[in-house]
């Protein structure tokens, strides 16, 4: 039956997201953007409100909540509000975590989950996305053949969240069978972490390429079986990163709004202009289409059903519109929306990513 | 919880009247739009047997409090379906329509009794509603039509422009007109008020039928007030001028039963244009290919992906506003964005569509150009797409009309 309304619980989950996004991500995401790194205390606070733990079962340790596409959708939406690359920062290792919980062998799961149920922040990671125009993501050019009882990988990666602080990467690479997933350990012989990227935004997330020459590992690497549906997981990452461009185009959104009805010109608050009040019409229109076709296909996944459909379609939208919104955000500011001083600029170069982050947030 | 499934109860109706449009509609749909100004009879007349003369259409009654209701919201999958049939004969189908959603929306007990009891049997019947004047239509609060106490009479005079169904409302069956009138011009606003004026009343003239752009199947016309007196219980609501422009707003509110009723027609037409696509596609052996990289996609699927989720968002935006009037939350803001959403992008997508089949989609011997014609009234009548964003923009940055106008 149709309905609009989150659960008790899920709205609880978005309140206590929504707080911590208003009095800890927001108030830091400027200078974290500044310096590249993140401000301190930020990763305690968020290790403190179990995003990784969560999504673990409770024999490894952790919450054992139900995973939920729609409650990471509303969740996502506040950190994004928050700050993208804060909150990609506190939800990378559930990049490694989520696809072992999902697919992972009883044998890998028992080694790695109990490791991120700890007191402290502990990296994992996942390496996907490719260094070039035409990354294809249906199509890896990384390799892993077998030789003997083993798997050789070879391959280049890039915009690999926290790389170098990685306890193991998950390595996504095209077998003779189809999409695969290797779990990679630091420091083995052939993995070359390389220097931290500088991209245009998310910057306060330290990515780096990954090099990968004939790396082996052991079959029992593999993630699941030749039967694991890693779109699934890509879908949902789709899904992911779409409730993330809603809470920065809602961000950029309300930022102009208020901005529009201070800031005077010709006797009145520029909002009480039509050209620019429609605008901000139109983009309240567009957020909310984002949100309810994030909710749609998150929900779509919480039935089981398959919805690479809807989650390329979504993406499709989401990357268009977030682009649109927080650019118009920083037009409505004019000069101003070019300084550092007002965050619409950072929510631009933030919102420019979503469109080349295939794969780079799972919940 | 979130859900986007629809119930059993609303699929089965779904179907129902998908069968409807399919079997009833789409075989006719290229007739009546030649042959403007006719009426496909045995069409209406099966309607108005199959529904039992239900309301379609809609009443636009809001939820009582007890109890989950779903049926705003089977009211917009239904129009869908219809639409997909054909829009001008959507429009066409004898109901309580938009003159009845404003009983519903402004009515008392007894008006509503009163005047949408008759929709329930005998002959089939229309009812009209009659805003737009020559001289103003977007600013409805300007119109000049008056209504003048008599007695125990109202006395109405005016003309009124761009009624749909108007004909039929007003003389081709027993049905009524609401007609908007202003009591005390110097009251502005607030001095509008709704009078149902039944069909046939002396001083009530249809003066002309206009020939359109689309949706030919159904009647625009326009009608004279020319000492029309309707009894004094036919006002809609209070007769008395309140201070503040609360007696307007309550005419308002009709809109926000019948926005998402228009924007669910407009879903359908779209549906329409974006289905007969897919399937010639199909039929040459292209499937729009779903995840694959956008440097690796043919012209043709970008637009066709785009396409199809414009439309979605709108129908998502719509079924919201539907939701919320069956949970009994006002919606005055998701109404309009779900009609302003809906008439832009079905504009767009009938527009595309004729567009992608070269010149087949320009030809007449497919309903593609018919489609492409039928759309735009969605951008324009109930609340253009620029008056829809006027009230969104009200409503997001709380300003008086007076602050935004």
């Amino acid at each position: 039956m149709v309905n609009f309304k989150p659960t008790e619980e899920q709205e609880l989950v978005r309140d206590t997201m929504a707080s911590f996004a208003r009095e800890v991500l927001r108030p830091a995401a400027r200078e974290a953007d500044e310096k590249n790194e993140m401000p301190e205390g930020v990763v305690e606070h968020g290790w403190e409100l179990g995003l990784v733990q969560s999504g673990i079962p409770e024999i490894f340790g952790g919450f054992g909540d139900a995973r939920s596409a729609v409650t990471g959708a509303l969740l996502l939406e506040e950190l994004g509000y928050g700050d993208v690359a804060l909150a990609l920062h506190l939800l990378t290792p559930r990049l490694f975590t989520i696809p072992l919980v999902v697919a992972g062998s009883e044998e890998q799961q028992k080694t790695w989950l109990p490791r991120f149920v700890g007191p402290e922040f502990r990296v994992g990671t996942a390496a996907f996305v490719e260094p070039r125009w035409d990354f294809d993501p249906t199509a890896l050019t990384t390799r892993a053949d077998r030789q003997g009882g083993d798997w050789v990988i070879t391959g280049r990666k890039c915009l690999v969240p926290l790389a170098a602080a990685a306890e193991a990467i998950l390595v996504y690479a095209t077998t003779a069978d189809g999409l695969a997933a290797f779990i990679v350990e630091k420091g083995a012989s052939g993995l070359g972490v390389g220097e931290r990227e500088r991209n245009m935004g998310i910057k306060a997330l330290a990515t780096h390429p990954v090099a990968l020459d004939q790396v082996r590992v052991p079959d029992t690497a593999r993630l699941g079986s030749t039967e694991t549906n890693l779109q699934a997981l890509i879908d949902a990452s789709r899904v992911a990163v779409a409730a993330l461009a809603v809470g920065v185009s809602r961000a950029a959104f309300e930022y102009a709004r208020d901005y529009a009805k201070e800031r005077r010109a010709f006797g009145v608050a520029i909002a009480q202009k039509q050209a620019l009040a429609f605008k901000l019409a139109d983009q309240a229109i567009e957020i909310d289409a984002m949100r309810l076709l994030t909710w749609e296909a998150a929900s779509k996944i919480d039935s089981g059903q398959p919805a690479t459909r809807e989650a390329a379609l979504l993406k499709h939208y989401v990357s268009g519109s977030a682009l649109g919104i927080t650019d118009n955000a920083v037009q409505v500011l004019g000069g101003h929306g070019y300084i550092r001083e007002h965050p619409v600029e950072l929510w631009l170069r933030n919102a420019r990513g979503f469109a080349s982050f295939d794969g780079l947030a799972i919940v | 919880m979130i859900d986007f499934e629809l119930s059993e109860n609303v699929q089965t109706v779904q179907k129902m009247v998908h069968a409807v449009a399919e079997q009833a509609m789409r075989p006719i749909a290229r007739e009546y739009d030649e042959r403007e100004h006719e009426k496909p009879w045995d069409f209406l007349n099966m309607m108005w047997q199959v529904s039992g003369g239900n309301p379609i259409g809609g009443t636009g009654e809001r939820k009582p409090k007890e109890g989950p209701s779903e049926r705003n919201l089977t009211m917009c999958v239904s129009i869908e379906e219809l639409s997909w049939g054909d829009a001008g004969l959507y429009l066409s189908i004898p109901n309580s329509g938009l003159g009845g959603a404003a009983v519903a929306a402004a009515g008392t007990p007894q008006q509503k009794e009163r005047f949408l009891a008759r929709f329930s049997g005998g002959k089939p019947k229309w009812a009209a509603m009659a805003i737009t004047e020559p001289c103003c239509g977007s600013d409805s609060s300007a119109i000049q039509t008056t209504a003048v106490r008599d007695g125990d009479h109202w006395v109405i005079n005016g003309t009124k422009i761009f009624c749909t169904s108007g004909l039929m409302a007003a003389e081709k069956s027993e049905g009524f007109v609401v007609v908007w009138a202003t009591v005390d011009r110097s009251a502005g606003r607030a001095g509008i008020k709704a009078f149902v004026v039944e069909a046939g009343t002396p001083g009530m003239y249809v003066t002309k039928v206009e020939n359109k752009l689309g949706i030919r199947a159904s009647d625009t016309a326009t009608l004279v007030f020319e000492d029309c007196r309707v009894p004094l219980t036919n006002i809609l609501g209070s007769p008395e001028i309140p201070k503040t422009s609360e007696g307007f707003k309550g005419v308002m509110a009709t809109f926000d039963a019948t926005r998402p009723i228009v924007a669910a027609s407009a879903i359908g037409v779209g549906r329409a244009a974006l289905d007969f696509v897919r399937d010639t596609l199909r039929e040459h052996g292209i499937e729009v290919r779903y995840g694959v990289p956008a440097h690796k996609l043919t012209a043709l699927e970008r637009d066709f992906m785009d396409m199809e989720v414009q439309l979605q968002a709108a129908r998502l935006l719509t079924w919201r506003a539907a939701w919320m009037m069956d949970n009994g939350m006002r919606n005055n803001l998701e109404a309009s964005m779900a009609k302003a959403k809906a008439g832009l992008v079905v504009t767009q997508i009938t527009q595309k569509a004729v567009e992608l089949l070269g010149p087949l989609g320009y030809s007449r011997q497919l309903l593609l150009e018919k489609w492409m014609r039928d759309a735009k009234i969605n951008d324009i009548f109930e609340g253009t797409q620029q008056i829809n964003q006027l009230i969104v923009a009200r409503r997001i940055l709380g300003y008086s009309s007076k602050e935004l106008s």
